[in-house]
This record gives structure tokens, sequence and C-alpha cells, in this order.
């Protein structure tokens, strides 16, 4: 009955293994120690005519002083409504947080009211959104949306705050800022745009940044230098960054750790080394999976088959079971635990029970 | 910006000088003439006041006498009323009509804007569906019936206001009213619209992600941008409210230009037609050209002349 239980459903489609060569990953060897943000069995809910989604179904992670950890998942998975309930952002009455906290510093963000909110929103913890193409007011002068949060929260003169404006546009590489500061988001091109928009980000001087998506709506060399500029930020300010993306080259080239995302969880999570390669969830390996690649001639990408479950009315169980090449009837059920691979590294996944067969192994 | 405004300035006088031309020609294409009603005049004065006036001679000597009169601005004495002209009509009713159009448009703008972006910000709240329910009603109520249901409650039965005439701030509030509601209807409907549109916009999201008061962030980030519609209507609605106010000055026995503009037409007073329809086109291309100005200040997108180098 126990081995039943435990046994593959296809054995056929089990087996494939998924390392993947260690080449083009820079390494870093920061450890981070100091807990910034603890998010903890986050449940979140939006009312709709067709009922009730449950976007986050029990997010749980850490994040650390001076990290970049970059959540990763597919379209609809919940990444951006993270970063939103983190930043405060959800849209009520629709949306709903129905369980768990949010500690910033073991302050709990989600029993904050809107006023207390705002004295986060901006000051400790900035947003970058997806495309600059619409995230800056159409209307006003980019002086003005740079300074007007600074001259919100801070007792800072007019003057004072247009320096530190110029300043920071400089930082973020705007030529002739003083020029710029009087001029409308429609004069600048997109990556100047994500540039100005960093520079609001950052001008209260937070201690954590999350970008949603920051690179997505920019051309690939604007990309390259983008993310950069954050890698530059990080080391002269220290500033923790979620990096929100389904861009696995971008979470290559910055995070120092990975949470993966699949329907409304967390379902893998550790050191950007341990995620790439020796990935432990069969979706964290599909998604790897099906990245193109330029070193093996393979014309067609290698997708993940089939679509991530109805948040409407979650499974049970796994919700990869459906799609899940190692799918056991235990799976369709009951939910597995996290397991702990190593001190950073954890992971959702029947798999990882000592009765299941092993399929992905790199041990 | 002066090439513009030159521009547009030429503009503007073709087009009063279009209106003007037809104004003459429909005018003079209905049958009548100013004299018919006298019956009791004989022949011999009919001619002379009739040459008098110019009536004798061909239309096209007519047009070029009164285009003459509009360049100089001098539309000569109205016939009906021959120890008073056009000019001095004009003087005594337009400030009357003007003041009534422009506290209609500022009540308008003000009560509209506010009931819609309230509206807006309660989406589908209660205030929502009240302030829609009175733009419904608003919008479907003419003004003169609202004008004399106003006169028949307000000032008979309740005797609050005064019901009629013009000559203090309380007998102003009672044709405000009626002729404001439609206008504040439509514009409270459009702001809620455009409001909510802006509303779910990124830069409202950045705007919200600064930590900004809620106040800033409506009044700064969102209603400028929503408030590009009610520019563009503003034009259109102008020409509506000015002209409504004729109706409104009759019931309300305002002695503004209506009653003078009415009057002229049933009686071909020619002089007087010509006089205040150029005077009000006039006026009207004026404001239409004021509303572009203003289109450009609020969004900086918008340009009023090309610079050198933009695409």
């Amino acid at each position: 009955m126990e081995d039943r239980k435990f046994a593959p459903i296809d054995e056929n489609q089990g087996g494939t293994a998924i390392a993947s060569e260690p080449k083009r990953l820079r390494k870093r060897t920061k450890t981070f120690t100091d807990v910034m943000l603890s998010v903890q069995d986050l449940h979140v809910s939006f009312k709709t005519f067709g009922g009730e989604v449950q976007a986050l179904r029990g997010v749980s992670f850490n994040l650390y002083k001076g990290e970049t950890l970059a959540i990763v998942g597919e379209s609809g998975c919940g990444k951006s409504v993270t970063a939103n309930t983190i930043m405060g952002l959800i849209p009520k009455p629709a949306g709903r947080i129905k369980n768990g906290k949010v500690l910033f510093k073991g302050k709990d963000l989600t029993k904050l009211d809107k006023s207390e909110m705002r004295k986060v929103q901006g000051v400790d913890i900035s947003m970058i959104f997806q495309d600059p193409m619409t995230a800056l007011n159409p209307t006003l002068k980019i002086g003005e949306q740079l300074t007007e949060g600074l001259r919100t929260h801070q007792k800072v003169s007019k003057a004072e705050a247009r320096e530190k404006a110029i300043k920071l546009l400089e930082v973020v590489g705007i030529p002739n800022p003083e020029e710029r500061m009087k001029q409308y988001p429609h004069q600048f091109s997109g990556g100047m745009r994500q540039r100005i928009v960093i520079a609001i980000a950052l001008i209260c001087e937070p201690e954590l940044l999350i970008a949603d998506e920051p690179t997505t709506a920019l051309d690939v060399t604007i990309q390259a230098q983008i993310l950069e500029l954050f890698e530059e930020i990080q080391e002269r300010t220290g500033v923790s960054i979620i990096l929100i993306t389904h861009d696995l080259g971008v979470v290559a080239k910055i995070a120092d750790r990975i949470a993966v995302m699949y329907a409304g969880k967390v379902i893998e999570i550790g050191d950007k080394r341990e995620v790439f390669y020796t990935p432990q969830h069969p979706y964290t390996n599909g998604l790897l999976a099906s990245v193109p690649r330029l070193d093996l001639k393979e014309e067609e990408l290698q997708p993940i088959e089939g679509t991530p479950p109805d948040l409407f009315s979650p499974p049970n169980g796994c919700p990869f079971t459906a799609r899940c090449p190692f799918a056991m009837e235990v799976c369709e059920r009951v939910y597995p635990a996290t397991t702990g691979l190593s001190e950073t590294h954890a992971v959702d996944c029947w798999l990882q029970d000592e009765r299941a067969k092993q399929v992905i192994g790199h041990n | 910006m002066a090439i513009y405004i030159v521009k547009r300035f030429f503009m503007m006088i073709a087009t009063i000088l279009i209106i003007a031309t037809l104004t003459f020609f429909l005018m003079h294409s209905i049958p009548g003439s100013p004299f018919d009603e006298e019956r009791t005049s004989n022949p011999t004065i009919q001619a002379n006041l009739e040459k008098f006036y110019k009536l004798d001679q061909p239309t096209h000597v007519q047009y070029a006498h009164y285009l003459k009169s509009i360049a100089t601005f001098d539309f000569g004495p109205s016939i009906k009323k021959p120890n008073e002209s056009v000019n001095k009509l004009l003087a005594r009713g337009f400030p009357i009509s003007f003041e009534l159009g422009m506290v209609t448009i500022l009540v308008a703008v003000i009560s509209g804007i506010t009931l819609g972006t309230f509206a807006a910000l309660r989406h589908n709240g209660i205030i929502d569906y009240a302030a829609m329910a009175f733009a419904v009603v608003g919008i479907s109520v003419p003004n003169f019936v609202l004008a004399t249901v106003l006169i028949q409650q307000v000032a008979v039965n309740w005797n609050l206001l005064p019901p009629a005439t013009w000559s203090s701030p309380l007998h102003m509030i009672l044709p405000t009213l009626a002729l404001a509601t439609g206008p504040t209807a439509i514009i409270a409907r459009l702001t809620r619209s455009s409001m909510l549109e802006v509303l779910t916009q990124d830069y409202m999201k950045m705007a919200r992600a600064k930590g900004l008061s809620p106040m800033r962030i409506v009044l700064r980030h969102a209603l400028r941008n929503a408030l590009m519609p009610i520019v563009t209507i503003m034009g259109t609605m102008l020409a509506g409210i000015l002209t409504g106010t004729f109706v409104i000055e009759k019931i309300f026995a305002i002695p503004g230009m209506g009653k003078y503009f009415v009057e002229s037409i049933n009686n071909r007073d020619y002089p007087v037609i010509m006089g205040s329809t150029v005077f009000y086109s006039a006026f009207l291309v004026f404001m239409l050209f004021l509303v572009d100005i203003v289109y450009g200040f609020l969004d900086p997108r918008i340009k009023l002349h090309r610079k050198e180098g933009d695409a």
C-alpha cells in the first residue's frame, strides 16, 4: 500500500536528470545574516465576479539585509501580489490579507493602518514598476515627481530636495540632470525613464527596493544597463532588493537567492547556485529547461506542458501535480511539507520523502 | 507660441467672416421685412425708411456695407428702436448674459468635477450611485422645465428666493441653478469615467507607492490627467450655455441679450441680428481659442506649435 502510493504515475517519463553546467554564473560568496523582511504564511485573496481568487496561499520567505532575492515564476503565480502586499498596495476591499504576517524589521506591516503605512511607503520600502512608459505621470515635470516623495516624508526645503534629486539623477546615469528636471516624461526614452523611476524609488534612501519586472518592458541592451545599475546601487547603499521576474537571465545576473513561486506558493527557495545547479522541484527543473540555450543546437523550446491550476478552487495537494512528470498519488491529495536541504535550500515536494523513488538525482 | 497665436488669430477672423456671411444671406432669404407690421405707413415713408437703412439697394451692396460695419464694429441704429444703436444694446444686454453664463459655467465646472471625483473615488458606493442618479436626472430634465419648477416651488410656494429679474446675488441663484444643472450632470459623468480610468493607471499606483497624501494623489496626480476630456467639451458646452441663457432669461425676465436677440429675429431687425450674431460668434471663437491654450497647459504632450528638432 505504502509503496504503491509513492510510486511515480508514469515511470517512463521519470529519470530525466537536469543538471546544467555551472558556467556563466558569477560566483558570489557574500553571506547574509540579518533578517530584514520576513514574510510568514501570507494568504491573500481577491473577490471577483467569478468568485474568490486565492492569489497567495501561504507564502513564506526571509529577506536578508543587503541581498538580492529573486522571485521567479510564470504569469499569475502570485509574484506581483506578493510585492504589492509587502508594499501595502493591495486594492481594498476587493483584495484581502486573510492570514500571515509581513514583518519588516520586526514590525508587522499588515497591521498598519493607511496613514502609518504611508510612512513606510517610499521611505523604508520603495517599488520600481514594470513599465517605465506608464509609471511616470505624463503631466508632471520629472523634477516634481522626483522630489515630491522626499518633500512629503522629510522636512527639506525645495532647494535641498532639488539638489538631492539632481545628484541622484547623476547616479542613475541621466546626463544634464539640471536641465532634465524641468522636462516631462514624454521627452525621455524608455531606458531613461526607467532610470528616473529608479531614482524616484531611491530618493528617500529606502532599505528595501522591490522591483516588479523592472526590465521586462525594455530592450535587451538597455536591460543589461539597468541591471548593472541595480548592482551599482546595491554596492553603494547596501539596499536589499526583491527582484520579481520571469526572466531567468536577469536572475542569473544579479540575484543572490531565488524563490520559485507556483500557484500562490513558494515551492523552492535557495541560494542562486543551489537553485540553478541542483533544482529539486520538478517545476524549477522545467523552468530551467525551458530557457532557450545558445550552446545547444536545439531548434525547439522545451516548455512545461499544461497550465497552472485555477486559483478559484486550487487543489488540495501539490498544485503542480497535473503537469508534473513525476507525479504520485500522494501529490494529488496532500500538499508536501517543506524539506530543508541545506541551510539555505528548501523545497516543497514529495519527491524529497524518503519513501519516494529517486528521480531527480544529482546528490 | 507666438506663431501659434497669430495663426489662430487669422483663423478666428476667417471663421467669424464665414459665420457673418452665412447669417447675412440666411436672414435675407427669409421672407418679410422690418416694416411688415406697420400697415399704416404709406409707401413714400416706407421707401424713405428703406433708403435710410439701405434696404433698397441690391443685396451685394448691402453685404459690402455690412462687412464694413463689422470691420469698424459699428452696426448702426436698430430699425425697431431708432434711438438705440446696436452697440448700445450689446453694451447693455451682454454683460448681464455674460454674468449669468460665466456664473453658470463656474458652478457647473466646480460642482461637476467635485461630484464626479467623489463618485470615482467611491466607485460603486453610495456616493457614486447618488451622484450618477443626479446626473441622469440632470441630463434628462430640460432647463426650462427645471426653471419653472424652481420658480413655483422655491420662489412661490416656499417664498425663499425672488422668482425673477436680475438685481442682487439672491436673484442669481434660481436662474443659475436652472441653467447649470444640465452641464453639471454632464461634467460629473465625464469626470467620473475619466477619473476611473486614470485611477487604474500605473502612475497612480506609483504615486501611492511613494506614500503621498491621498489629497495630493487625487488633486495633483489624478485630476490633472482626468480633466482633459472636460476641457475638450468645455468649448461646445460654452456655446450651449450661452445660447441657453436666452431661454432662461426669458423665463426669469432677465434683461440680457436673449430678449433682444429673439425680438430682433421676429422683427427682421437686420442690424441687431447681424450685430449680435457676429458679436456672439466672435466671443465663442475666442473662448474655443482659450480652451485650446488651456489644453496645452494641462497636458505637456500636446504641442501648440512645432519646435525645431521635434519629430
